[in-house]
């Protein structure tokens, strides 16, 4: 199944390596990773989407724990949570039927474009993971130049939170 | 009072309590070097290799219990280190660490003798620090010391690049009593609710185990562990890094369990209704096959580690928490409890029991014209009184040891059990023979592992360290000449030692005194001979037969109730059949 797990983590050089290393030495999953500094920074928050069966979840939540850089974590699908990934889009738009139909389309998904040449588009959209991949499969009959996506962040719903 | 980083570390070390650094000069610790040069509180111990001083830093601390230390230089001596931190993380063996780095200005020029030691140690050691300032550099010793010898206890490794050594660079020095960390509290007491609960199933159990581990005798929880199983009753086994925890004397103890364990011990794992794991991890030559491990049982683990618990097997009842705190409060709940064990159940369990050790499992050809290995160590268990601390490498000579010597004391048998690592004996044996340099100290061996760090033999010499090497010398790589013949159809495909040196030789060469024994009618008398030399280092090159087997054994992946049993233990009985 697939998990989402969210760390507060010593923002210490090396420490990225630690969670990486981990994954690869036990050969857990990583589908994305993203980490930045917080309001405090000597803190980072990562976001890990993994996943596996509830004992191999188990255990990297324990063994992640056990890293000592690791300050706090959280298992983010555990409950109501809100999760969001961001991309950046270029397509080629040189043609007055292109430039319209992409600029349509983009409206739909709410995307912004933010970049513009005689000859392309980029697009900037935020949503979780499926409207993205959705965002994708509607620009089929587009030429995609590149794709940039930062991989899913997450907060949990309500009063529940990850902090010190 | 003002410092250089290379004074300030090696006050760090006396105010820690530091009695020996193991260790080996090179170009980015020479500052540490010059530093330790006018003082005589830390005792500097010059190996022959960086992989014999982590070796020999271990020793110590599982011999002591106190954090082993080590000091070597960047580059290659971090790489000849791993080795040596790989087996302290393995078994989870309190270290510290320090490997020189080239200066901070260079870190990345691949300069000469660089290393990334973070790097290359971070999947081996319990954590490591890079020191980037001479201001963190008390602090950071602290810390490492405090991670490595509490909660799980584990290597930590401190890279010191030399320009924070530089002793032009003076700063005022203060070591920190204490230091808190907020993202590294281990759990030391168990949860109440969960422990009841588990002396509630043990008060129910007809058909109880207790299996221990190393996390016995790392917690120093022996002494809660022998009232807690002499309360209840109860069959107890060992793994191979537990033995001594509990008296193997004792006739509750089944002897070891797993793939080179008892009998009577895999037996009662495979049939047993409760089990009560304390400080052990499931390791996979336990276990044998995953889905036949003790099919009946309702299990309890005690763990100070959380990641060890339903690791490998899912347990019924986790409490997380160091084993003497655990232990304790059980035993209270037992001693005020109005509930007893299960007497009747227990007697006939016992029975059960009794009959398997009937089948006398351990037992090996005594009539042999050629020198049996097993001979060997039960008759250096009777000339050191079974009261030597024993070190071994690794193969059939450790397992023999493991399964001969019968340790009743913890902290006697040193070995690497989780790694497996071969050149461990001697240098282990160095490190315990300093912490108590008047006890006998038996490194137990063979002709192949032994070569591994003969070097240090030349160690031995300079600090005058009167170890007994007891070398089972069968002209083969034994454990793997072993599998070949169980498991490759007797192809013995390059484990046979030829060119063996004369160690006899050798050892003169060094410095010390060897003996050759080749004949079972020689070996008590020089054995007798050899350990009647208080203070000198004995080498017993002894000639043993080549082609014996260690017995019993579960192949890998079988269940415990799937023995090679030895030929010479007695045939399965009528009334055994049925009980089993």
């Amino acid at each position: 199944m697939r998990h989402i797990i969210s760390i507060l983590i010593e923002n210490e050089a090396g420490a990225l390596s630690r969670v990486a290393g981990l994954f690869s030495a036990r050969a857990y999953n990583i589908e994305s990773l993203t980490v930045a500094p917080t309001e405090d920074p000597s803190l980072s928050r990562m976001t890990i989407v993994t996943n596996g069966t509830d004992r191999i979840i188990e255990q990297i939540v324990k063994q992640l724990n056990k890293l000592i850089d690791v300050v706090k974590l959280m298992d983010l699908t555990e409950g109501p949570h809100i999760e969001r990934e961001m991309m950046l889009i270029k397509v080629k738009a040189a043609t007055m039927a292109q430039r319209e139909d992409v600029k349509r389309l983009c409206d739909i998904f709410r995307g912004h474009i933010i970049d513009v040449t005689s000859s392309t588009y980029t697009i900037e959209l935020t949503g979780a993971v499926s409207k993205l991949d959705s965002f994708i499969e509607a620009l089929a009959e587009h030429k995609i130049i590149e794709t940039v996506r930062s991989g899913v962040t997450g907060i949990a719903r309500g009063e529940k939170s990850l902090h010190l | 009072m003002e410092l250089s980083g290379a004074e300030i570390l090696v006050q760090c070390l006396k105010d820690e309590g530091v009695e020996y650094l193991f260790g080996y000069p090179g170009g980015a610790v020479l500052h540490i070097y010059d530093a330790l040069y006018n003082q005589e509180d830390v005792k500097h111990i010059l190996v022959r290799h960086e992989q014999a001083a982590t070796h020999a830093a271990d020793g110590y601390a599982r011999a002591t219990g106190k954090p082993g230390v080590v000091l070597v230089t960047s580059g290659p001596g971090a790489t000849n280190a791993v080795t040596g931190i790989a087996t302290a993380y393995m078994d989870s063996i309190p270290m510290v660490v320090i490997t020189g780095q080239v200066s901070t200005a260079v870190i990345g020029s691949d300069a000469f003798q660089e290393v990334d030691a973070v790097g290359i140690t971070r999947p081996c050691v319990k954590h490591n620090f890079l020191v980037k300032d001479i201001n963190d550099l008390a602090e950071t010793v602290k810390k490492a010391f405090y991670v490595a010898s509490t909660g799980r206890p584990g290597p930590v490794v401190v890279d010191v690049p030399k320009d924070i050594t530089d002793p032009s660079i003076k700063i005022p020095y203060h070591y920190p009593d204490k230091v808190a960390m907020r993202s590294y509290q281990p759990t030391v007491k168990g949860h109440s609710g969960q422990i009841k609960r588990a002396v509630d199933l043990m008060l129910s159990a007809k058909k109880p185990m207790v299996y221990t581990g190393g996390g016995v005798v790392l917690g120093k929880g022996s002494d809660e562990l022998r009232k807690f199983v002499r309360h209840l009753g109860f069959p107890i086994t060992s793994t191979l890094m537990g033995l001594g925890a509990y008296p193997a004397t004792d006739k509750q103890f089944l002897g070891m369990l797993g793939m080179h364990g008892t009998y009577e011990a895999n037996m009662a794992m495979h049939d047993c209704d409760v089990l009560i794991a304390i400080g052990a991890r499931f390791d996979d030559r336990v276990t044998g096959k995953i889905a036949e491990f003790c099919p009946h049982a309702q299990i309890v683990h005690i763990d100070i580690d959380p990641s060890s618990i339903s690791k490998t097997i899912t347990v019924d009842i986790p409490i997380v928490g160091s084993v003497p705190d655990v232990l304790q409060e059980m035993n209270h709940l037992l001693a005020n409890s109005s509930k007893k064990p299960q007497k009747k159940a227990l007697e006939e369990w016992w029975k059960i029991i009794d009959g398997w050790r009937s089948k006398l499992c351990m037992s090996y050809d005594r009539n042999s014209d050629k020198i049996k290995p097993q001979s060997v160590i039960e008759m250096v268990h009777e000339i050191t009184n079974g009261n030597a601390y024993v070190t071994s490498d690794v193969g059939q000579h450790q397992m023999w040891a493991a399964q001969y010597y019968g340790f009743d004391e913890p902290n006697r048998w040193i070995n690497s059990g989780g790694l497996g690592t071969m050149g461990f004996g001697l240098p282990a044996a160095m490190g315990v023979q300093l912490a108590y340099p008047e006890d006998t100290v038996v490194c137990v061996t063979g002709e192949g592992s032994i070569q591994m760090c003969i070097q240090e033999l030349s160690t031995c010499l300079q600090y005058g360290l009167p170890i007994k090497i007891v070398a089972l010398n069968n002209r083969y790589l034994g454990m793997v000449r072993q599998w070949q013949e169980f498991f490759y159809e007797n192809r013995y495909s390059h484990s046979y030692m030829e060119s063996l040196p004369d160690f006899v030789k050798l050892t003169e060469s060094y410095g010390h005194v060897g003996i050759r024994i080749e004949k079972p009618e020689d070996l008590r008398a020089e054995l007798e001979r050899g350990f009647a030399m208080k203070d000198r280092l004995v080498f017993f090159d002894i000639v043993t037969d080549q082609t014996e087997n260690v017995y019993p054994m579960i192949a890998q992946g079988k269940a415990h109730n799937d023995m090679h049993m030895s030929p010479y233990s007695a045939p399965a009985q009528d009334s055994e059949r049925e009980l089993s």
